[in-house]
């Protein structure tokens, strides 16, 4: 149907509300501008200054409009509690995730990207222009779009917007996982199947927003919603249609049986990208999940809430036992992401406010420690570029043992023990889902924990029980771009374990989605 | 009354050193780690009698010197503090074994390990004040799982060649008691909120709740679980001869003699008071595995050849006893179980530590391998003897003191129970008369010929728990006027009234 002219406005645009995802997306395309004009050598500090200024204003305005409840442009964005605490969170992510990206300290050849994506790896022109000191400087603008799909991600509020903020922040992590400078078969693989794996939930999820539109002739979340409270009848263009929806979204947090892809990725992609993907994608995929179980399908709560309940136990415990046998530290962290994912769907489950704060909590907490015990993971090398082999590990606190405390801090952090941020964050997921009555999910996820605990464990004991080995790794020491990283995801990761209460009333102060 | 933070700076002093020894680790070696080490546990022993004789008898109110500060409002979680009679006579007992433990094992660490070895220690001790002071179930939950790491660490880097699998296996146990106490924990919140709107973890707000006894039941099951695995009783014991025997003998000190009492302390402290018709309702449960891990505990003894996982299966008995003792729902049975914490400490440092020394000299810890050490060491075997029989509840020792005070408040409620677990009794002195003279008595072996008596080191460190020993065995009464009220409460709480008294327990 055509829309006649005439009826057409143009929406108003506040762009000052729109600051968090705009600034990143300008700067996106200014930085393409930048790799086009600027000459080779002068690109790194202007790249730079770009980013970071971005993701300051991208905070900033985050902290104007925190507290605002409103829907901007045209219906498309909404602006509330959880959307915009998530966009901070995200913004102070990508802050942490760029200085660790810009470090060119560990890696004797710069940083992590290959000084080319185009050319053959091991090729002589590789050679070549590694000897000439080129750098990948295009991954700043990649960068700038991803962090602006991912602020996006958990304001869109509607299935399209939804759908593009999906592709504008995963497009360029499909191309940035495939340009590490090491190993880079591996990481062109990973990037391939994250994309092939991509594209396909990315149709499920375009097909959920076709079957559901045909429900509900409308794409905004208050219209689905208004449409499944006025038609009593279950219609299986809804159910399919959500659950097509569900799966597009289930992907990207790597959920179980869609979690296929995170090893692989977090193992090939570059480590320092890792840490800010793994973190990242996380808050971003699971804002958006939660925006829309709660935003268009809170009354569907009967329906969704028994798929989901079996997805988040699969989930948990496919993450914790699988990881029990990983000897590639990147791939167990993934399994274990794999396993954190399921914790935080149990959160989701609960259907209450409470939820929705201990969900978002989760979040936060979840992708500090992510980040930092990725960026400490890029820091532990041997001869041969980073040491993934646990095995390589051992002994490691007898060379480096303030390194080991860090990751040992971390380690006790993801399984959950008290006076980390971990565990105040399962204490508020648990508590939320028993308090709706979901007491037989809380016990099974307290298995999964305990199973969990053992093999995050396994690195603490293999780095102080063990003798190191001859040619065993050691840590390369940073410069104060990653040592900043650390430090601020270390601390945000002990003050949330010991003080929470000023996130906890930041977040409870309205844990709504505005519709 | 004085409001200064006395019990947080009990917790600081220790965990300020714990900082300050790991992080000078490197300029802090050997001997001077050590000196530090003692220093500041002196130091606490000092400011604790300091906080002790803040104490008053008789109070009005169960808890005294209590902190309360609003922690984390969205949970209902406060930092509270505060001690009773049974809270101080723990944190007696752990303040004055850490620096016997240090003293003793004095050379038990490589000298490039020791700041390590002290820091650990220290941070062992702060958390376990914690633990015993804290009356905010979220404030002592994280203290019970923070208790784990350091102790993970003291078994797992500083023992014998099984260390490794041991420190895990302690590990293991201690998170799954852990997690289904978490379980219960958020459940008992979740019905504090369905009862009265407010969720919170206050210990006397949450006695007063009045939890139907179904609900209780549950959780009761969960804490009573977590406790049973951190004292331990059968089945859920067998990390423990495992962990006892890899980790040193001091650490063995700190882990037996001190951290498993939360387990029992746990009972009293909260499993009770707050799940009270449940733990009348299911005390013959508990009182079941309290006779079988005194009888599975005494038994086991008997076939060890090797000393520490004897003497592990030893403390699994008399954790046995400590539980008889709690669930009997008599005063004397409860004072006598509070009673019996303490001494047990005292026995388990006692033993544990002379064996140390001989462990020290012979490098062996099987009984096979050695023999004659009498002949060779007369104080050093004197000193062992001395641990035997303490630990057998000699009269005229703390122990038996216990030991008696526990049957015979047994016996007001369950005759027959207490007559059966009189027999382990006569099992004990089996194991501990058999270990003494297959060890001490007789020709001495090659191993043994040439070690040297005790030094004063070694008899200034193990003297305070001899002269404990023997004093409180002699002089009781000021210990049970301490606990009695304690002892009391738990009963109150739990509405039941002694049964007629057989023996008259001699008035307050």
């Amino acid at each position: 149907m055509l829309i006649p002219l005439v009826d057409f406005a143009a929406p108003s645009i506040d762009f000052l509300n729109l600051a968090p995802i705009v600034a990143p997306l300008v700067a996106g395309a200014l930085s393409v501008l930048i790799e086009a004009f600027v000459p080779r050598g002068a690109r790194r500090p202007i790249q730079l200054s770009l980013v970071f200024g971005t993701l300051l204003i991208s905070l900033g305005s985050v902290a104007a409009i925190f507290g605002l409840n409103s829907i901007e442009a045209g219906g498309s964005v909404a602006i509330d509690g959880p959307g915009v605490i998530l966009q901070g969170t995200i913004a102070i992510i990508a802050i942490l995730g760029a200085l660790v990206l810009a470090e060119r300290k560990v890696d004797p050849f710069g940083d992590s990207f290959a000084p080319s994506a185009s050319v053959l790896p091991g090729s002589s022109d590789e050679r070549e222009l590694t000897a000439a000191g080129w750098y990948a400087t295009e991954i700043w603008a990649f960068f700038l779009f991803a962090v602006a799909g991912m602020q996006l991600f958990v304001a869109s509020n509607d299935l399209l917007t939804m759908f593009i903020a999906l592709e504008v922040m995963s497009l360029p992590l499909y191309l940035l996982a495939g340009m590490a400078r090491r190993r880079r078969l591996l990481s062109q693989e990973a990037a391939l199947k994250y994309f092939v794996l991509g594209a396909y939930s990315s149709a499920f999820f375009l097909f959920g927003s076709a079957l559901v539109y045909g429900f509900a002739s409308s794409i905004d979340f208050a219209g689905i919603a208004t449409a499944i409270n006025s038609r009593p009848i279950n219609s299986s263009l809804l159910v399919a249609g959500m659950a097509f929806l569900f799966v597009g979204l289930l992907f990207k947090v790597g959920s179980a049986p869609f979690h296929q892809w995170t090893p692989d990725v977090y193992q090939g992609a570059p480590t320092t990208l890792t840490a800010f993907m793994a973190a990242g994608v996380k808050v971003a995929a699971f804002g958006a999940l939660l925006r829309l179980s709660y935003s268009a399908f809170g009354s569907m709560i009967w329906d969704w809430r028994p798929i989901l309940w079996v997805i988040a136990v699969v989930t948990m415990f496919i993450g914790s036992l699988v990881a029990l046998w990983q000897t590639d530290i990147k791939r167990m962290l993934a399994y274990s992401s794999v396993a954190h994912a399921g914790f935080i769907l149990v959160g989701i489950i609960s259907g209450s406010s409470a939820g929705i704060v201990s969900v978002v909590f989760y979040l936060i907490t979840y992708a500090f420690t992510t980040l930092g015990i990725f960026t400490l993971v890029s820091l532990i090398r041997d001869a041969n570029g980073e040491a993934n082999n646990i095995d390589s590990w051992r002994g490691l606190s007898q060379r480096s043992p303030l390194t080991s405390a860090a990751i040992t801090f971390f380690m006790v952090a993801l399984a959950g023990l008290p006076l980390t941020s971990g565990f105040t964050a399962k204490f508020a997921v648990f508590s939320s889902a028993v308090q709706a009555d979901q007491m037989p999910l809380v016990l099974l996820a307290i298995a999964a924990s305990a199973i969990a605990v053992v093999f995050y464990l396994r690195i603490v004991v293999l780095m102080y029980f063990v003798k190191p080995q001859e040619e065993g790794a050691s840590v390369t020491i940073p410069s104060g771009l990653t040592i900043a990283a650390v430090v601020v995801s270390l601390s945000i990761t002990l003050i949330l374990g010991v003080y929470p209460q000023p996130l906890l009333d930041l977040i409870s102060q309205s844990p709504v989605f505005a519709r | 009354m004085n409001n200064a933070p006395y019990l947080s700076l009990l917790i600081a002093t220790p965990l300020l050193g714990a900082f300050l020894t790991a992080l000078f680790a490197k300029r802090l070696q050997g001997r001077h780690a050590k000196q530090v080490g003692l220093g500041i546990s002196l130091l606490t022993l000092v400011l604790f009698i300091y906080v002790a004789l803040q104490y008053e008898l008789n109070s009005p109110s169960q808890f005294q010197l209590v902190e309360k500060y609003s922690w984390i409002p969205s949970f209902g979680v406060n930092y509270a503090l505060g001690v009773d009679g049974l809270g101080l006579l723990m944190l007696a007992m752990t303040i004055v074994l850490v620096p016997v433990v240090l003293l003793a094992g004095w050379n038990d660490i490589a000298e490039e390990d020791t700041s390590r070895y002290v820091s650990l220690v220290l941070a062992l001790e702060a958390v376990v004040i914690g633990v015993f002071t804290a009356t905010d179930l979220f404030l002592f939950y994280v203290f019970f799982e923070a208790m784990l790491i350091p102790m993970y660490f003291l078994i797992g880097r500083f023992g014998g060649p099984e260390r490794k699998r041991a420190a895990i296996k302690f590990l293991v146990f201690s998170l799954i008691g852990g997690l289904v106490l978490l379980v219960a924990l958020i459940s008992l919140w979740v019905t504090s909120i369905k009862l009265t709107g407010v969720g919170s973890f206050d210990l006397e707000f949450l006695s007063t709740l009045g939890i139907d006894p179904g609900t209780q039941r549950w959780l009761f099951f969960g804490f009573f679980f977590a406790f049973a695995v951190k004292a331990p009783l059968v089945p859920v014991h067998s990390w423990l001869p495992d962990a006892a025997a890899q980790a040193t003998p001091g650490s063995a000190v700190l882990l037996i003699g001190i951290l498993d009492k939360v387990g029992t302390f746990g009972m009293l402290r909260f499993l009770i008071p707050i799940m009270p018709d449940a733990s009348v309702d299911l005390a013959p449960v508990a009182i079941g595995f309290a006779v079988v891990s005194i009888f599975y505990g005494a038994v086991m003894a008997i076939g060890q050849n090797d000393m520490k996982r004897l003497m592990a299966y030893v403390s699994i008995s008399h954790f046995g006893f400590i539980v008889l003792g709690i669930f009997a729902f008599t005063t004397q049975g409860i004072s006598g179980s509070m009673f019996y914490m303490l001494s047990h400490g005292l026995s388990t440092a006692a033993l544990f530590l002379a064996a140390g020394y001989l462990f020290h000299r012979t490098k062996s810890q099987q009984i096979d391998e050695h023999s004659g050490v009498f002949q060779v060491t007369p104080l050093l075997a004197g000193v062992i003897l001395f641990g035997a029989l303490s630990s057998v509840a000699l009269p005229g020792l703390a122990s038996f003191i216990a030991e008696f005070t526990v049957l015979l408040g047994a016996f007001a409620r369950y005759p027959i129970v207490a007559a059966i677990a009189t027999i382990g009794i006569v099992v004990a002195a089996v194991y501990a008369l058999w270990l003494y003279q297959r060890t001490m008595t007789g020709r001495p072996s090659a191993n043994v010929t040439n070690i040297s008596d005790l030094d004063g080191r070694e008899v200034i460190a193990i003297a305070p728990v001899i002269f404990l020993t023997i004093l409180l065995g002699l002089i009781p009464q000021p210990v049970f006027n301490l606990v009695n009220e304690s002892a009391e409460l738990v009963m109150e709480s739990s509405n039941v009234v002694d049964p007629p008294s057989l023996v008259d327990q001699g008035e307050k």
